[in-house]
């Protein structure tokens, strides 16, 4: 029995070996390094070399000016985008739900741009919306305010808003049409012998069902949303231009590490996003817990 | 009825209207892929080519020595770190499901809390152990840390967990070890749930940016995202020839996606709520 039992044992290690060492040196070593690296001034150049600051990093964030407007915009964003793609996605999910002729066709095209590199979106769609651009003719000749969308820092920030609201819809689209084909079909029924309309059917039983997939698309899409990096980059070519206005967190913390070369205390920076988006997800747990005791 | 046609026509008029908006942006710039940069600069809103011309497509191919590199790394990259995920994510999960080993429970608890940990906290500290291992500008250093993914552990554990055990059990009888059981009876039945890994992970690893821009600097090593921010950098004017590229880089990601399409949004059901 004792053998059997080793045996298990060495077969269970050797199962897992790749993913403790992989798992060990690429995820758990560096959370646990990125915490001492922000409590360090690290100087990479030459030798590397560490000197104890305490939590020095901690209270520069709080008077690095960059860092509040990399917080506003990321704020702004996420407050415009998650609800605009939501509903979008919600809405899109409710037309392609029923007995549609070309169905798949349909899903393949709208799911085209999530398909697709961000890098290869970026460059479209600044190619769209160059001054002399698709976007600006299409306006214009609707009569409608042109805009420089790459070059003017008040729309700049919208340009990549409209941008991913396009691209991200369609991934959560396709996952509230799968919680769609969840609802059981004799909750309609009985609600049309009710005497229910279409809407009264909507707010009365999809809507409420669909609320713990909204929950998790809403906190999906913050998530999502916190970490924008690649269209700032390519879009501003890393400086998170014109006027800070597309500076992102994520880009914040690029531009520290990599151009400034101060690792210790892009760190901390990046410990402060990690805090903000583990808080979310932890709001969004007890959202769920509460949905479930209904 | 009427009241029912007219729903269907307003229905249909907005999901064309849709795909229309989602369409547009690519076929603008296949468009401008195939225009001479004159044209291009002249603006106006035609779609199709007046001056149709393949020159775009020569010159980034003849001018660009690199290109063929750039598209053979990005190959290269998503095959190896799809492979190995498939292998070590299914070993993992069936560990975890199946073997009853000690510190299985603690493995798995740490695998959930790593899903938790947003992936900017280790983007500095990896950096650093990469070039501490002298593996910047390296393929090891572009596969081995993407080789493992907690997600898809812990889905291949919950698939593996519903697995029916009398065939493992008969197996057993038949002589097979663990190793011979995992590989020739149950990965291939769990067919399903490795397309959709497939698909995530190779499209993931296929359009990373962030961690090749951190650890790549020899153009030589570049990946097709890189390539492209590069070469837009190059020729930044040139829209002519940044929407060949773009053309270029996009068509076998969508080639993947229309032949996996099926297991695609499979996979996404199988990542969403439930």
């Amino acid at each position: 029995m004792k053998s059997i039992l080793k045996k298990e044992g060495l077969a269970g290690y050797l199962f897992m070996a790749p993913t403790i060492i992989i798992m060990g040196v690429f995820l758990i070593l560096p959370i646990v390094y990125s915490v001492f690296l922000s409590f360090h001034k690290v100087r990479i150049l030459g030798e590397l070399n560490y000197r104890f600051i305490g939590f020095k990093s901690f209270l520069r964030i709080w008077e690095d000016e960059r860092v509040w407007i990399a917080l506003q915009n990321t704020a702004e964003y996420v407050l415009i985008v998650v609800p605009i793609q939501t509903i979008l996605a919600l809405l899109l999910a409710l037309l392609l739900n029923g007995n549609i002729k070309g169905k798949n066709w349909f899903r393949i095209i709208f799911f085209l741009p999530t398909v697709t590199s961000s890098a290869v979106l970026t460059l479209i769609f600044m190619w769209i919306y160059n001054t002399n651009g698709l976007l600006n003719n299409l306006l214009a000749w609707f009569g409608l305010p042109v805009y420089n969308w790459l070059g003017d820092p008040a729309v700049a920030l919208k340009a990549i808003m409209i941008m991913n609201i396009w691209s991200t819809a369609p991934f959560f689209m396709v996952i509230y049409l799968a919680a769609l084909q969840d609802i059981p079909a004799s909750l309609y029924e009985a609600a049309k012998i009710d005497g229910a309309n279409k809407l009264d059917q909507f707010f009365n039983i999809t809507f409420p069902l669909l609320k713990p997939v909204t929950f998790f698309i809403v906190v999906m899409g913050v998530i999502g949303t916190f970490q924008l990096f690649d269209q700032s980059y390519i879009f501003s070519a890393g400086s998170g231009g014109p006027n800070n206005s597309t500076l992102t967190v994520v880009l914040l913390i690029y531009q520290y590490a990599f151009k400034s070369l101060d690792m210790g205390y892009a760190a901390a920076l990046a410990l402060m996003l990690a805090a903000v988006i583990m808080a979310v997800t932890l709001v969004q747990r007890t959202l769920f817990k509460e949905e479930k005791l209904d | 009825m009427s009241q029912y046609r007219w729903f269907k026509i307003g229905l249909y008029s907005l999901l064309i209207l849709y795909a229309i908006i989602t369409f547009v942006p690519f076929a603008w710039a296949l468009s401008a892929s195939f225009k001479p940069l004159s044209e291009i600069v002249s603006g106006g809103m035609n779609f199709i080519p007046k001056d149709f011309t393949l020159n775009n497509y020569k010159t980034i191919f003849t001018q660009q020595a690199l290109f063929g590199r750039w598209l053979f790394n990005s190959v290269f990259v998503a095959i190896c770190v799809t492979g190995l995920n498939l292998l070590f994510n299914s070993m993992a999960g069936y560990a975890l499901a199946r073997i009853r080993f000690p510190g299985s429970r603690f493995w798995f608890f740490l695998i959930l809390a790593v899903l938790m940990v947003p992936g900017q906290v280790t983007l500095i500290p990896s950096f650093l152990i990469l070039k501490y291992l002298g593996w910047l500008n390296s393929y090891q250093g572009l596969i081995i840390p993407g080789a493992v993914n907690a997600t898809f552990i812990f889905m291949m554990r919950q698939f593996f967990i519903n697995f029916p055990k009398e065939l493992e059990e008969a197996a057993a009888l038949d002589g097979l070890s663990r190793w011979e059981t995992f590989l020739q009876i149950v990965l291939p039945l769990a067919k399903p749930a490795l397309a959709a890994q497939t698909i995530f992970i190779f499209m993931g690893a296929w359009n990373n940016f962030l961690m090749p821009l951190l650890i790549l600097s020899d153009p030589e090593m570049f990946t097709l995202p890189l390539g492209l921010n590069a070469f837009k950098g190059q020729y930044i004017s040139y829209w002519n020839y940044i929407m060949a590229a773009s053309m270029v880089f996009t068509l076998p990601a969508l080639a993947i996606y229309a032949f996996f399409n099926r297991y695609f949004i499979q996979g996404v059901t199988f990542t969403g709520s439930k």
